[in-house]
């Protein structure tokens, strides 16, 4: 039995036109996962999930899926795999039904047997209603949705997404949240690539960063998140302030006179500043986190990467 | 140990047995998935061909046929007549092949595709059948028009015909395919049958014997591939031919095979659809 959903091994890529896209990455995914693969644009997000669905060819390394390699079990492997592209690649023309029941056949599934997962699934993600419409004719929301009942029907055990929420209202965007959480729940290991920060943060449970062709870091969210030294704390007033106060080991600004952001040390305690503020005849009506710690670390990551 | 043999034995044949019970649902899915595309479209696919071949019937065949007289023993419309069923096969099975495979590139739902543990022969096998349905049908369908203006027309060889036609339709399907994994643009799948394939079948003596040519013409026409197809297929509609049958289907025979291994040469490289 594999350990791992998916299993990479110095996966290098280098495109026609000398583009090195990989640059030997190594990574490890375990069975039941939630993991979040981040990184800038044409930092080899995509190339990866290509290859690993067989959209790109490689030029070196290894990769198994459920520990089938993709050179020597490639149908196996298949089996095995749904993948949510970027770009919309079903054809417009036909109607949302016949474009699910056909994903299924490539799959070697009749149509008898997949009428009622596609129903099944249709209905779970709302395009039942729009089963006879053709495709062309959805909206954005909705062709995402098409794209992920399609990827789902054969029923894998890894399911990768490519930046599935990109352009998509965020009513939508949670529903599809809470749908991918109750499917991982049930089991599916799934690897997300976003440019929503937040949306990693929310989902997954491991995180993977990628940037110029190499990794890096792998490790878990919580890890990765108790690396921030500093937190952001974002206090709405109760009066107008016409400056920033100066309290000491607490950096303060006014982002607008009735909003006041604090950066504080993970040493310190938010009960000192409070303290401070009370002294200063500062009172607060509401407090929240400063949105969004894990792209203030993804920036430094690539930063630092870049340097 | 005997037991345990025939266990194995049976286990791998089951394996395989479902291995095939896929494969085949998803050739099947593909092909039908081909044909329910040409006739979404039949006002583009299948009426154009009809509507061609009757003005040919009525200006070539009714209105000018009888000032030419007789062409090899035969009426000049009924000497057309298989000459013009094969050009709407030729040309409709290339172009149903480019044009699906180039759109399902252009539309990336060739990824649908890529990503399925489809195998390559059966990718290729369901595009050619879609190619072969429809060049078929678009047969059947010139030739029913054509007995609207030549009602006595009998077929002398049903097998020769519905071998070449099979046949012929397989080639052009795949040549449609080469075609199409190659194109970078839709102009790049119109120029093949633009500017190579239909001035070749017009001239591989589908309105003509190449009898009647002068004899540098005639041996300049040898050389046309499109030729062999035509008068083969003649063969078996009228029973005359001005090429060697045995010949043109050995040819014929040669040419799928060449084809079908270089396609599924493309296909393992990714040849224009894998980066």
């Amino acid at each position: 039995m594999a350990e791992y959903a998916l299993e990479i091994n110095n996966l290098q890529k280098v495109y026609d036109n000398n583009i090195v896209a990989l640059k030997g990455i190594d990574l490890k995914v375990a069975k039941g996962d939630f993991y979040a693969l981040l990184g800038p644009n044409g930092a080899g997000k995509s190339s990866t999930i290509g290859i690993i669905g067989s959209l790109v060819t490689k030029t070196a390394g290894k990769v198994s899926v459920f520990g089938n390699d993709i050179d020597t079990d490639l149908n196996k492997a298949k089996s095995l795999l749904g993948v949510v592209s970027q770009e919309i690649n079903f054809s417009q023309f036909e109607k949302v039904l016949d474009i699910v029941v056909t994903q299924a056949g490539f799959y070697g599934i009749p149509k008898s047997t997949a009428m009622p997962k596609v129903e099944n699934i249709l209905k779970r993600l709302g395009l039942w209603d729009k089963r006879n419409v053709q495709a062309r004719t959805l909206s954005g929301g909705y062709k995402r949705r098409l794209m992920i009942a399609k990827a789902l029907i054969h029923e894998p055990q890894l399911l990768i997404l490519d930046e599935p929420t990109a352009g998509v209202d965020i009513e939508l965007r949670r529903e599809m949240w809470s749908f991918l959480k109750e499917i991982n729940k049930n089991g599916t290991t799934i690897i997300l690539t976003t440019h929503y920060l937040e949306e990693a943060e929310q989902l997954c449970r491991n995180i993977g960063i990628i940037d110029h062709g190499t990794i890096v870091a792998d490790t878990s969210m919580k890890d990765l998140l108790g690396r921030l030294n500093v937190q952001g704390f974002v206090f709405d007033l109760d009066h107008p302030l016409d400056e920033a106060p100066v309290i000491e080991g607490f950096p303060l600004k006014l982002e607008d006179p009735l909003t006041l952001v604090a950066a504080v040390n993970k040493d310190r305690s938010i009960n000192a500043l409070f303290s401070e503020l009370t002294k200063l005849n500062i009172k607060i009506k509401s407090m929240r986190n400063e949105a969004n710690r894990l792209e203030e670390l993804f920036i430094e990551m690539v930063n630092s990467n870049e340097k | 140990m005997r037991l345990i043999d025939l266990k194995n034995y049976l286990s791998k044949w089951l394996i395989q047995m479902k291995n095939n019970f896929r494969v085949s649902v998803s050739l099947w899915t593909l092909t039908v998935k081909e044909v329910r595309r040409f006739l979404r479209i039949w006002v583009q696919t299948l009426v154009p061909p009809a509507v061609t071949m009757s003005l040919y019937f009525v200006i070539f065949g009714s209105l000018i046929g009888p000032r030419i007289g007789s062409m090899d023993g035969f009426d000049y419309i009924q000497y057309m007549i298989p000459g013009l069923i094969m050009l709407s096969v030729i040309t409709n099975s290339y172009n149903n092949v480019v044009s699906s495979f180039y759109s399902v590139k252009f539309q990336k739902s060739i990824e649908e595709l890529l990503i399925s543990p489809m195998p390559n022969w059966s990718i290729l096998l369901g595009f050619v059948l879609g190619g072969v349905c429809r060049g078929l049908l678009i047969g059947i369908i010139v030739f029913g028009v054509s007995l609207l203006f030549y009602p006595d027309f009998t077929v002398a060889n049903p097998l020769l015909t519905i071998v070449v036609l099979l046949l012929t339709a397989i080639l052009f399907s795949l040549m449609g395919f080469i075609n199409a994994v190659f194109a970078d643009s839709f102009d790049d799948i119109s120029i093949i049958p633009t500017f190579i394939l239909t001035p070749l079948i017009y001239l591989g003596g589908v309105f003509y014997s190449i009898n009647i040519l002068p004899d540098l013409w005639r041996s300049i026409s040898m050389a046309n591939p499109m030729l062999y197809v035509v008068n083969t297929f003649r063969e078996g509609m009228l029973g005359v031919s001005d090429v060697s049958i045995s010949f043109s289907l050995g040819m014929i025979i040669t040419f799928i095979l060449v084809l079908t291994s270089s396609c599924l040469y493309l296909l393992k490289k990714g040849t224009g659809i894998r980066q």
